[in-house]
Order: C-alpha cells, then sequence, then structure tokens
C-alpha cells in the first residue's frame, strides 16, 4: 500500500473543511466517540456538521473558519492518505505554502456558484509554484446550482485558462457536493450527466510521487556516527536520508562544497549493508577514505550536474510581519546545511491575480517575490524545478530563529558543476 | 531510475529517522521521553535505526507519576537495559513534596496534570533543549495542528498561533535560551500504523497491551477501569473479573481498559479494524472534560 499527500485548498465558505469531514466520514474513518462529541454541537443544518472534524482549535470553533493548517489520516484498501487542510483566508497565505510544500495533489475547491475567484487564482499558483503535480478541481455545492452541467462546463473552462497560464501538468475536474457526498466516494445519480471517477476513485488512483524516480541521486550527511567504542574502534558512518535517485555501492562520489572524491564502501540500512538504496530512505554510508565531512555537507555520483554556489536566484513566500527589504541578513537553512546569507536584491513580485511580475522595494507578509540571496559559504543545490528536495531552503532570523520564508531556487549564479578531480586545474 | 518501491510504513519510517537524526544534528542536550508505552516503545526502534552501530544521542527520561503500571515500568528498566542506554527516571511524587502542590483529588486522581510540572523542572535540571515524544496528530484535534518540532517557551506554553510554518521537510529547530523545542517524529502515524510497524518490525511490548484477566471498576459511562490502590471507591461501585486489555498507558487511574482477548498483535490488530471508537476516547478519561481539553493542557507545557 503506497501513500499519498493531498492539500486541500479554497476560499472561505467553500465547504473544504465540509469535504474533508465527508472523506472521513464516508470512508469510515470517524470513530463513534468523535462523532458523539459532535453531535453533541449545535448545527445550522440540523445535521452533524463534518466540517468540525477539522477545525481543532477554541478560536477556529469560535469564528467557525481554519486558521492553521491541520493534518488528517485515512485509509481505503488502495492507499493511505495523508491530507492537509491549508486555510482560505489571504492572510494564512503562509500557511497555505506550508500545507503545499509537503503535498503531491492539490484539490482546489470552487464554489459552483461562484465560479472561479480570486483566492482560486491564488492557491492555483502557490499549489504550482511548490512543484505540485496533480490538481483536482472541485466544483461544489452542485446541488445549489440544480446540479446543472453548464455551470459545471464554464467553470472547467474558466479554470482551463489558469491552468494554461500556470502551465499546470493535470488537472481533473469533478463535480461534487460534499454537504450530500455526491461523487465523492460513490458516483452520484444527482450528477449522471458526469462520467469520469469520483474523487475518491481519482485519489485513490493518481500515481503517488517516488522521489527515487529522479535520476539524480542526492544525499546530505545529517550527522556523523562515530561510536568509538571496541567493537567499532575506527567506524564512521555518514548518517542521512536519500533525498533523490539511488545510491549503489562502489559509486565514485563527491563531497560537497569541499570537492574532495572518495567511492561509497558500503550502504547501511538499520546496520544491513545492502548493494544499493534509494529514496527516500534513511541510510548511513561509509567511505572508502578517510576524509573530513561534516553536517550539511552533500555525498554525490561524481558526474552529478549539482551546483555550488554562493549566490543564487529565488523565488520566496516571504511569511514574517516585518517586511524585508534588500541588505537584511539572515540564515539559509537548505535541509541540514545553514550559512549565513545577506537578501541582496528584490527583483519583483508576483501579482497574484494577473500572475504577472512588477517591480518592488520590500516584500511584505505572505508576498511572492524573486530575489537575489549571496551566502557567506556556499550551497549545494539544484533548481528547484530540477530537483523539489534538494532546490527547496527556508530563511531563518538569526536572533529569534523565527522562519521568516520558504525558498525556492531558481539559478544559481557565480556557481560550478563540480568535475572529476581528473579535469581540474 | 530506481526499481525499489516503498510502502507506506517504510515512508513513515524514513521520515521518522530522518527527523531523530535532525535532533541529533541541531541541538546540544536533546532527551527522549520514554514511557514505556507503544508510542515510545517505536521511537526507541527508530532511534536504533537512526544512530546504530553508535549510541543513542540522548538520554531516556521517563516523568513517572507514581501510578503507572508496575508491569510497564518493569519493561521500561528492562529494555533500557537492553538497549544499554541511560534512563533518567523523575517522579511527581518529588514534584509534589518539593512545590508543596495539592494531591488531585476525586474518586479517580490522575496525576496526569502533573507531570507537566515535573517535566518542566526535569527539563531545567538537565538544561535539555529538546524533547523527543511519541505524540500523533491523530490523537487529537489540537494535536493535529502542532508541528513536527514544536517551540516552547520557558513555561513549555506552545501557542498555537505562533506557530513556525514547517515547510517541506526543512526542520527549524533554532531557539533562543530559555526555550525548548518538543519534538514529534511519529507525527504522521495513526494507532493503525504504530501497531502494523510493532508487527513488521516484532516489537516487543509491556504484557498489558494483550489480554488478561482483571479485576475492574465500573465506571457509569460503562468503561473498565483497572483496580488499583489509588481508587478511591464507593461501597457501591461495582466490581468485576473481566478479561481486558489497555490500548494506552498512561496514569492507571484515569487509562481505561477494553475487553479483549487479544493474544497477539495481530489479534490486536483485527481488533482495531473493527473497533468503533478512538484509541483516546477508548480509555482516557480525561480528555472528555471539554472540547479544548487537549488545546489548554498544551498551551499549559503539556505534550
Amino acid at each position: 500500500m503506497d501513500l499519498l499527500r493531498f492539500i486541500t485548498c479554497g476560499s472561505v465558505d467553500d465547504g473544504k473543511s465540509t469535504l474533508i469531514g465527508r472523506l472521513l466520514y464516508d470512508s469510515d474513518s470517524v470513530s463513534l466517540d468523535v462523532l458523539a462529541a459532535l453531535e453533541n454541537r449545535p448545527t445550522v443544518h440540523g445535521t452533524v456538521d463534518l466540517a468540525l472534524l477539522t477545525d481543532g482549535l477554541r478560536a477556529e470553533r469560535e469564528q467557525g473558519i481554519t486558521i492553521d493548517v491541520a493534518y488528517k489520516y485515512f485509509t481505503t484498501p488502495r492507499r493511505k492518505f495523508i491530507i492537509t487542510d491549508a486555510p482560505g483566508h489571504v492572510q494564512y497565505t503562509r500557511n497555505m505554502v506550508t500545507g503545499a510544500s509537503t503535498a503531491d495533489l492539490a484539490i482546489v475547491l470552487v464554489d459552483a456558484r461562484q465560479g472561479v475567484v480570486e483566492q482560486t487564482r491564488r492557491h492555483s499558483l502557490i499549489a504550482s509554484l511548490v512543484g505540485i503535480r496533480h490538481f483536482v478541481l472541485a466544483v461544489n455545492k452542485m446541488d445549489l446550482v440544480g446540479n446543472e452541467q453548464s455551470v459545471f462546463d464554464q467553470i472547467v473552462a474558466d479554470y482551463a485558462a489558469v491552468a494554461d497560464q500556470l502551465k499546470l501538468p493535470t488537472v481533473t475536474a469533478i463535480p461534487i457536493s460534499a454537504l450530500l457526498g455526491d461523487n465523492i466516494v460513490g458516483r452520484s445519480k444527482n450528477l449522471s450527466w458526469y462520467q469520469g471517477p469520483s474523487l475518491l476513485e481519482h485519489l485513490e488512483s493518481v500515481p503517488a510521487f517516488e522521489e527515487a524516480s529522479i535520476a539524480e541521486p542526492r544525499f546530505q550527511v545529517q550527522f556523523v556516527i562515530r561510536p568509538q567504542t571496541e567493537d567499532y574502534p575506527d567506524y564512521r558512518g555518514y548518517a542521512g536520508r536519500i533525498q533523490s535517485g539511488e545510491y549503489r555501492r562502489g559509486d565514485r562520489v563527491h563531497i560537497l562544497p569541499s570537492g574532495q572524491e572518495s567511492v561509497i564502501e558500503a550502504i547501511e540500512v538499520n546496520q544491513q549493508e545492502v548493494e544499493s538504496a534509494a529514496a527516500p530512505q534513511a541510510v548511513v554510508l561509509r567511505l572508502t577514505d578517510d576524509v573530513d565531512i561534516s553536517r550539511g555537507d552533500s555525498i554525490v555520483p561524481v558526474g552529478s550536474q549539482i551546483h555550488v554556489a554562493k549566490e543564487v536566484e529565488a523565488t520566496i513566500c516571504w511569511m514574517d510581519e516585518r517586511p524585508l527589504w534588500p541588505g537584511r541578513k539572515l540564515l539559509v537553512q537548505h535541509h541540514s546545511a545553514v550559512v549565513k546569507a545577506v537578501v541582496s536584491a528584490i527583483t519583483y513580485k508576483v501579482n497574484v491575480r494577473t500572475f504577472g511580475r512588477a517591480a518592488t522595494e520590500s516584500a511584505q507578509l505572505n508576498d511572492i517575490v524573486g530575489i537575489r540571496l549571496k551566502t557567506a559559504s556556499p550551497l549545494v543545490v539544484d533548481s528547484y524545478q530540477h530537483n523539489r528536495a534538494t532546490g527547496a531552503f527556508i530563511l531563518v532570523d538569526e536572533l529569534s530563529g523565527d522562519t521568516l520564508a520558504a525558498g525556492m531556487v531558481d539559478a544559481m549564479q557565480n556557481s560550478f558543476v563540480p568535475e572529476p578531480l581528473g579535469f581540474t586545474i | 531510475m530506481s526499481t525499489l518501491h516503498f510502502d507506506y510504513l517504510d515512508r513513515l519510517e524514513a521520515e521518522a529517522i530522518h527527523i531523530l537524526r535532525e535532533v541529533a544534528g541541531q541541538f546540544e542536550r536533546p532527551a527522549l521521553l520514554f514511557s514505556g508505552g507503544k508510542d515510545s516503545i517505536v521511537l526507541t526502534r527508530l532511534a536504533e535505526k537512526a544512530f546504530r552501530p553508535g549510541r543513542f544521542p540522548f538520554p531516556l527520561v521517563h516523568v513517572d507519576t507514581g501510578h503507572n503500571f508496575p508491569e510497564v515500568l518493569q519493561f521500561r528498566d528492562a529494555l533500557a537495559a537492553e538497549l544499554g542506554e541511560k534512563l533518567i527516571v523523575r517522579s511527581v511524587e518529588d514534584t509534589i513534596k518539593r512545590q508543596r502542590l495539592r494531591e488531585p483529588g476525586g474518586k479517580f486522581p490522575s496525576r496526569n496534570p502533573l507531570q507537566t510540572y515535573t517535566l518542566l523542572e526535569t527539563i531545567e535540571e538537565f538544561q535539555f533543549d529538546a524533547c523527543i515524544g511519541g505524540a500523533r496528530r491523530d490523537e487529537e484535534k489540537a494535536r493535529a495542528k502542532e508541528r513536527i518540532f514544536s517551540v516552547r517557551d520557558e513555561f513549555g506554553q506552545w501557542d498555537p498561533k505562533r506557530q513556525r510554518p514547517e515547510l517541506w521537510n526543512v526542520y527549524n529547530g533554532r531557539i533562543q535560551r530559555g526555550e525548548n523545542v518538543r519534538v514529534f517524529p511519529i507525527s504522521n502515524w495513526t494507532e493503525l500504523d504504530v501497531w502494523r510497524y510493532i508487527q513488521r518490525e516484532n516489537i516487543a511490548l509491556p504484557s498489558i497491551y494483550f489480554g488478561h484477566p482483571r479485576t475492574c471498576v465500573v465506571l457509569p459511562s460503562g468503561q473498565l477501569l483497572g483496580l488499583n490502590e489509588h481508587l478511591r471507591l464507593d461501597a457501591t461501585d461495582e466490581i468485576v473479573e473481566r478479561q481486558v486489555r489497555f490500548r494506552t498507558v498512561g496514569d492507571s487511574t484515569c487509562t481505561a481498559a477494553v475487553e479483549s482477548d487479544a493474544a497477539t498483535i495481530d489479534d490486536i490488530i483485527a481488533d482495531l479494524l473493527s473497533a468503533k471508537v478512538s484509541e483516546r476516547g477508548a480509555t482516557r478519561l480525561d480528555d472528555n472534560i471539554s472540547e479544548a481539553g487537549m488545546e489548554d493542557r498544551k498551551r499549559n507545557g503539556y505534550f
């Protein structure tokens, strides 16, 4: 059984929480005591309010809205699902970015009475920015427009323009009613003109993301294991997670950013030596040479097209209340590597309505902007488009430790692609 | 292109090991909170996978309420010895004496709320900057919103509105003096996932997880509570002999048993698949107090 992570996005009152409640409810994932707690609460409709299954914080229940990302889980005989429920309000864009960053699929929820609205465009933009491949356009509340096919068709046509502009890889449109359960688990008689899969059928059949299928192997050292015991006096193992691709014993590798070269002597998974291992496995690598390697260093096969860069161009979503101005010094956390950096320029701001770019002096909370980032020591990176694991980073405030921004590398400046030692001068 | 395929348990395991290693890499004095319950036992297995042949880069820490099941305490000590790892035990009893706290009253005097005091004392005593715990997001609605790296102030308080965004699998554990981080490596596991992992890895558990005869008090709700010396019973309370098992192993005064003949992990999983009541709902008396029960306790420093 495999795993699919998806995010639900939509405006306030599009019925997002109801949709999730419905998926949990109809897939039998809600236990009796939790339902009983819900039934004790007054509702507008006189029925159980499924939205309450996801609203976990007191303020959310009081205001009837979602503030923070909530994670929910359900399993069908075919798949385990992790649902990220992200809030719809503009001021919670940063939470939507947070939720989308780990998702394989996005359900973009649209109210059939409203059609494609500004929020729909903004959510689609964010989901596409963070590299989500599969999109579901879920046209909800079909029951409130008389289950009219023409309404659905018009919204699908409107969204096609958005998908086209953002170059979304795959979009599947499904007419639903979360409240009534139409086309959620089974196909609905109310929408008999629709021939496609129900939402759950689609979620069960869409291909899950396989990090291993990205060809280029990437590995970053998290922790050096040195037991220094009688049994293991000289053992040095580099513990980390394979970020993409596959490693084999005997691979010639570069240690970056230093550029040293070595050979993989052993790959250990749970203390067992294996011939090969692939993403997302957590492994220990041992090398034939006694080289100087520490946390944050990358070990990649010789010939990899990875960049060692002291300057990158990146798209970021600014997540701090205090605006970002050029010249700001901060920390870049690139998985296990942390380096000092300065934002040398803010090159543009993305208009979330038109998707166009315009000049800007600063970045405000929730803005999506392009920046140039100079680092004190080199980053070992790919472009985000090339590799979602090694192209991602966060910006951190050096003093408070707060996470300031989510960043995706667009291009590398002042960088080199490491070559085998024999060829360097 | 790889031909290796990984199922969801492989993925959850890899994620948890990655998180444990980030703790080891980012913090100077981490600790693993270890109750002897199934979730923390799974954490020790994951730590073995993360750090062997080296030692764990953190001690095991148990906050003992004094109301624990004796079977669980024996198991705790045996496992720590078998792992060869350091076990630190700090007791709520001592905190009560030292801080002159009032013992909880009532019929079922749970010391769960007092655990927070002892935990904060222990964090201060050892200057722990990160505490790893086995909490899962499927347990409760407030937990569903907590980050994997959850920053707490010096009073251990969780502020849900000030949570750091947690992006991709980049975990930001940078803190200021006095703050500490609670880390939940199995956040994304469900109760069923934990049991399937225990089954796959053949992990040993305390005996109370399996069906056994026990003398129980029948609560007004119909729930069963194992009879023990901490309960303050009335003459009218109904005492019964039942075949039961525990789904969680907290404070014995507030952890209810479920009737079960399950003798093996396979039986328990079969039980679970047909069970219709959530883990906390079935077994925790203290969460039912109010809908915001867990949120309030987390805000006050609870796990």
